[in-house]
């Protein structure tokens, strides 16, 4: 592709606020006192719950949306206070693909994408080739000719995002652009957002419901909860270590760790009477092999370890494992200091009688 | 039947495919730009401008609810001023094509109302001028919803051109008043009655027609 100085451009939202006019007087704060930083090239994910101003935050930076308060930079542009042709002129550089595709059924896949350049008002003789160019880049030279009603899902978004790419934008949107699509297509589609990240070297924001997604291709989230950014920072820290309740919830779909049923319904978040069993969660980094430190920690103190449940993560090329263990309520704080003693996470989740 | 006749028949259908020809292309000519910008023009929208909307809609409605016998009548002075003459086919067009105007414009209104927002959304994205993702956009997506609204329109002003004879308009429906029903020719009146049949199942298989070739939102539909 001819794309000689594509470069990502950073995107900064400083003290962001967003509120919508209500029907009959007032309004409602969607956003509020958003302050993040996004490095040129990187890949951040942003997730949240339904509602929690994702989309809303994302449009702020094309200016589909104003910002009500604060300030968005795209490359150190004020994409709110810009109108008309300088609006305009940003959009050009941000590239957004959608979840539910939004092609033109009246044009053909190479119509599609040639369309924003016809926009920008290229001259037809130099759409051609980039459009050829484009068109290859997502694999579909094939189906140039065809209409979007004749093709699949995946094949849709691949249209959406040569379309997206044809004015060689520094940042790229995506907005669930892959909840439309089966596991294995999301999966193809994700490699292709990755593998342009890292030859055009443009900025990913990535809205998604699925963590999977995160993990696969993000280097930075931001959690959004109740219009706030609850947490932030690079994809690794935020899955060993997640701090909001949010985010450990939505994490405990992809790592694989949740509890058993049987337990998870007995567990009470206080320590009950008589004996029990405290419940840990450990977090291990790195490769290092847990199961011969419990062994271990299980002759030293001699105490009795149940392990619930456990699995090992990749995180781009960096392993991490989760595993959710049981030990006697009244030698657990002893356990545990061990655990942290030896360079192990460990977060108590409840207790079981 | 008698040559005399046939000739009378055939000079009357001719005088009704110009009437509606014409008119439908003045209709359109001012109804597609009118029925964009209504469909485009409230508030917050590509072209927001909420009242001058308004004031159009008020216009449309009104022009919409007076009777076509009525509007043929009242708007003589302006059809003379305009075809010079108040009598005649073509002095049927001016009021065929008043009545076209709004009514092709709700039509074309309503066709670009169907457009699926999300395509708007994108063609803002990529930074698309309100003209460019009206010509580009808008208007390309609405084109099924556009032809089959013409279509109706066509087979309303051939109704409403059998009309026109109650002053002076010629055509088929001053034809089958003045000869089927003036002087008693109930053969005559059938003939165009049939002619008339006839037209309308043309027009509306012609625009179906094309209609289905210009929609590609279904594979099957796909024009070869
Ligand atoms: N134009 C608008 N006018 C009024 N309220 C709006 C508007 N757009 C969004 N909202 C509200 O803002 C809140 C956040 O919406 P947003 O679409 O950003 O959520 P989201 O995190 O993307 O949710 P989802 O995951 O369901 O897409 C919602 O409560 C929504 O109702
Ligand atoms: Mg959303």
């Amino acid at each position: 592709m001819q794309n000689e100085t594509a470069t990502g451009a950073a995107i900064t939202f400083d003290k962001v606020g967003k509120s919508f006019p209500k029907k009959g007087g007032g309004s409602v704060t969607v956003l509020e006192d958003i302050s993040l930083s996004v490095e040129p090239g990187t890949i951040t994910g942003i997730i949240g719950r339904s509602g929690a101003g994702k989309s809303t935050l994302l449009r702020m930076v094309n200016g589909l949306e104003q910002p009500t308060a604060g300030q968005v930079l795209v490359g150190g542009r004020d994409v709110g206070a810009a109108k008309g042709g300088d609006l305009r002129a940003i959009r050009r550089e941000v590239g957004m693909i959608f979840q539910h595709f939004n092609l033109l059924s009246s044009r053909t896949v190479y119509d599609n994408v040639a369309l924003p350049l016809e926009v920008a008002g290229l001259p037809a003789r130099d759409i051609k080739p980039r459009v050829g160019d484009l068109i290859a880049r997502v694999g579909l030279q094939d189906l140039a000719n065809r209409y979007p009603a004749e093709l699949s899902g995946g094949q849709k978004q691949r249209v959406g995002i040569a379309r997206a790419l044809a004015s060689q934008p520094k940042v790229l949107l995506t907005d669930e652009a892959t909840s439309a699509l089966d596991p294995e297509t999301t999966q193809t589609v994700l490699e292709l957002l990755g593998d342009i990240n890292r030859d055009l070297g443009l900025t990913i924001l990535l809205i998604t419901h699925e963590m999977a997604v995160v993990r696969d291709i993000a280097s930075h989230v931001a959690v959004i909860d109740g219009g706030k950014i609850v947490e932030d920072g690079t994809t690794y820290d935020i899955f060993t270590a997640p701090r909001h309740a949010t985010t450990q919830s939505f994490l405990s779909s992809v790592t694989g760790v949740t509890l058993p049923r049987f337990i998870a319904r007995q567990m009470t978040p206080d320590r009950p009477e008589g004996p029990a069993r405290e419940v840990i969660r450990i977090t291990f980094l790195g490769d290092n092999a847990t199961d011969p430190l419990l062994a271990q920690m299980g002759t030293d103190l001699g105490v009795q370890v149940n392990i619930l449940a456990g699995a090992v993560e990749e995180i781009g090329p960096r392993p991490f494992g989760n595993l959710l263990i049981s030990v006697d309520v009244d030698r657990a704080l002893q356990a545990r200091s061990y655990l942290e003693h030896h360079d192990q996470r460990t977060e108590v989740l409840g207790y079981v009688g | 039947m008698s040559a005399n006749l046939i000739n009378l028949l055939m000079e009357a259908t001719w005088q009704t495919l110009y009437m509606v020809a014409l008119s439908t292309l003045v209709g359109a000519l001012g109804g597609l730009p009118i029925g964009v910008f209504l469909a485009c023009s409230q508030r917050g929208e590509l072209l927001s401008a909420p009242i001058i909307n308004k004031v159009l809609g008020i216009v449309v409605n009104a022009t919409r609810s007076v009777p076509f016998i009525i509007l043929v009548v009242a708007i003589i002075p302006f059809t003379r001023l305009v075809a010079g003459t108040s009598i005649g086919t073509t002095a049927a067009i001016v009021p065929l094509s008043i009545a076209a105007i709004p009514f092709i414009a709700r039509l074309v209104e309503n066709a670009i109302r169907e457009v699926d927002s999300g395509l708007i959304e994108a063609a803002r994205s990529m930074g698309a001028t309100p003209f460019q993702i009206i010509r580009k956009v808008l208007i390309p997506e609405a084109l099924p919803g556009i032809t089959l609204g013409l279509t109706l329109a066509v087979v309303s002003l051939i109704g409403y051109s059998a009309m026109v004879g109650a002053v002076g308009g010629e055509g088929l429906g001053d034809l089958g008043i003045r000869y089927g029903y003036q002087r008693f020719m109930p053969d005559v009146m059938a003939i165009v009655v049939i002619i008339l049949i006839v037209l309308v199942q043309l027009v509306q298989t012609i625009g179906e027609w094309i209609a289905r070739r210009v929609d590609k939102r279904a594979p099957s539909n796909r024009g070869a």
